[in-house]
Parts: C-alpha cells; sequence; structure tokens
C-alpha cells in the first residue's frame, strides 16, 4: 500500500482497481445536527468537500414563482466513503435539510439507496421538512435520533415518533454520531430495512 | 431524464477558461460514476484534464474528483465529457441511478449488509 499511496497527491486513497459499482446514502438533517460528525466516524477516508452551483429559475420550484430573474445557488455538501468490498464503494452524503436546498435533491441524490435523518431532540422542528420531503418523494428512510449531552429533556423513543409523527414501519434509533460502532449500527438499520422493502417487493407477485 | 441545465459558477472567467465558454454538462456522470482513464496525460493537454486523468490512475468517483479539483460537480460533468469523447477515460456507471423509481434488489442489498458488517 505504502508505495501506491506515495505516487498520490497528499492524503489520497486509491480505490482498488476492480472498484466498478457506486452507491449512495444520503444523511440528512439540519444544522449543526452532526451529519459531518457521523460521515467522519464510519468513512475511511476524511470527509470531503465539494459543492454544486445551482440556477434556480427552470428548476421546478414553485414557492419561487413570480420571482424574475435567475438567482444563483450554492450549496455545498461534504461526503465520505466505505469500500464494501473489491467491487462495491458506498458514497455518503451530508445533505443540509433546510428547504431551501431540497431542489438540489433530484439533480445530486437521485439513485440513492436510501436516506438516514439525523434528528437533535432540542430543534425537531428542523426534521419535519426532510420527513416529509423523503416520504413524498419516495426515497426509504430511517430516523436517528443524535443524543447531545445537554438533551435535559430526554425523551423517550416512542415521544419522538409521535412528536415527529413518524407511521410505524419507518425504523427510529438512538446514536452517538461520534462513535463508529454507533455510525456503524445506524447505516446497518437502514440497509436491513431497504432489505425488508426490496424482499416484500420481490414476493409480491 | 432531467433536462440539460446551464452551469452558472457565479465566477464566469474562471468557468470560461476551464470549460471553453460551454455550458452544457453531460448528465450521464452521477456523482458515484467511477472514472478510470484509459491513457496517461499528453503534452499540450489543458491542465485540468491533465489533472483528472493523473486521479484516474485508479478508478475514482465524479465527486471525487470535484472535491480534489476544487470545481463545482457541473463543470466536472463537462471535463469528463471531453476527455470520453477523446477516449481517454472509461466510465463505471451506477447500477442504481438510471432513473428515481429503480430500487435496489435484495441481493444487491445483501452484499451492501455484508460490506458494514465487515467494516
Ligand atoms: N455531545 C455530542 N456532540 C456532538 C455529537 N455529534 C456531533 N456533535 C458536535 O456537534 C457539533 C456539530 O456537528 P457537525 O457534525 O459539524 O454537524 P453538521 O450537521 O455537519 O453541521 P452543519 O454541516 O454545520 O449543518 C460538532 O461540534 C460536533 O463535535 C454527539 O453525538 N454528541
Ligand atoms: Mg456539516
Amino acid at each position: 500500500m505504502g508505495s501506491v499511496t506515495s505516487e498520490l497527491p497528499a492524503g489520497r486513497t486509491p480505490l482498488a482497481d476492480a472498484a466498478e459499482t457506486g452507491l449512495k446514502i444520503v444523511i440528512v438533517g439540519g444544522f449543526g445536527v452532526g451529519k459531518t460528525t457521523l460521515v467522519r466516524s464510519v468513512s475511511e477516508i476524511r470527509p470531503l468537500n465539494t459543492e454544486e452551483v445551482m440556477t434556480q429559475a427552470g428548476v421546478g420550484v414553485d414557492e419561487t414563482s413570480g420571482v424574475a430573474g435567475k438567482t444563483t445557488t450554492t450549496v455545498a455538501f461534504d461526503f465520505g466513503r466505505i469500500s464494501l468490498n473489491e467491487r462495491m464503494v458506498l458514497y455518503l452524503f451530508g445533505a443540509p435539510g433546510q428547504e431551501r436546498f431540497w431542489f438540489l435533491w433530484d439533480r445530486l441524490f437521485s439513485g440513492t439507496l436510501g436516506a438516514v435523518v439525523l434528528v437533535d431532540t432540542r430543534r425537531m422542528d428542523d426534521s419535519w421538512y426532510a420527513i416529509d420531503r423523503l416520504e413524498h418523494h419516495g426515497t426509504p428512510f430511517v430516523v436517528a435520533v443524535n443524543r447531545f449531552d445537554d438533551d435535559s429533556a430526554g425523551h423517550s423513543l416512542d415521544e419522538i415518533r409521535q412528536a415527529l409523527a413518524l407511521p410505524p414501519h419507518v425504523p427510529l434509533i438512538e446514536c452517538d454520531a461520534r462513535v463508529r460502532r454507533s455510525g456503524k449500527d445506524v447505516l446497518i438499520t437502514l440497509v436491513d430495512h431497504l432489505y425488508d422493502l426490496a424482499m416484500a417487493r420481490e414476493t409480491t407477485p | 431524464m432531467t433536462p440539460r441545465r446551464p452551469v452558472d459558477t457565479g465566477d464566469p472567467d474562471r468557468l470560461y477558461t476551464v470549460t471553453g465558454g460551454r455550458s452544457r454538462a453531460d448528465d450521464a456522470f452521477d456523482l458515484v460514476t467511477l472514472v478510470v482513464r484509459e491513457s496517461e496525460p499528453s503534452a499540450g493537454m489543458q491542465s485540468e484534464h491533465v489533472r483528472i486523468l493523473e486521479m484516474c490512475r485508479h478508478p475514482t468517483a465524479v465527486v471525487e474528483i470535484a472535491a480534489e479539483l476544487r470545481l463545482p460537480i457541473t463543470v466536472v460533468r463537462i471535463l469528463l465529457g471531453d476527455l470520453l469523447a477523446m477516449g481517454r477515460i472509461t466510465a463505471r456507471h451506477p447500477r442504481a441511478a438510471e432513473s428515481v423509481a429503480s430500487l435496489p434488489d435484495s441481493a444487491l442489498l445483501k452484499e451492501v449488509l455484508h460490506g458494514l458488517r465487515n467494516l
């Protein structure tokens, strides 16, 4: 590995030469909820940052109707990566959940396996819009509650499910985004859920 | 298919330099399309093309190229379209990205689960 790495620009770790299938999972949530922390804790590379610049005219955001001319918005997002085996590599994208960024969703994240909605119980309002959009879009998701140390209210998962009006079939779990094992469990919960959905589809005539 | 959209980087000079004034990106390149070079850079090539070919000695995702070059995704798609047309790269596109509605099958997900559990 050492000789290969030294030929590359500092810090870059190459994929296996047999890598052929890129997969996507999106971590979505409000400001400061722990998206980057979660990506970092499970990623094999330091999270990288990139941006897309969108011209909002013609993107189909009906809320902006009536506005003449174009507005340009730059949306930055970070990502990490997990090599699942020699052929498959999973990319994790941390995406802002605020309403004004969602015109990007179709464009950047089509073809995602599914999503994790990261929730901070001190600011649960930030999660409603993301959950609503994912349901509307038909993207399967799980909800992970990132417990911060000063979360004094200590809501139970049942209370949180009620507050978010989450249907019973959507998995809801707790996590600590700083801990690798915990981040990994969140991803496994999501993919387990996706697997169940796929099996149900495939066995329904 | 999503319609092709014009690029607007908010920095017209840089965009013009990098893309030769073109503003249509090749939408075939997904964020996680893996790009592999077919030949080494040659003399006289545009510097961004050279850098992409250097990176893509091993398979490299579009989004990693964009992060490394510090260019917006759309601009990178344009540059990759050039290299593809020149026969300099091949693209390994994701299976699941053809449409939003094509959900992954259980066999694929089983492999993903297996990979995650072995982390
Ligand atoms: N106590 C505690 N702190 C956390 C946890 N997760 C994240 N943090 C801290 O919360 C802060 C914000 O975390 P980020 O990962 O940057 O959040 P983000 O969602 O990426 O934030 P933006 O990209 O700015 O929206 C950082 O200082 C983290 O160290 C957690 O589980 N517990
Ligand atoms: Mg962040």
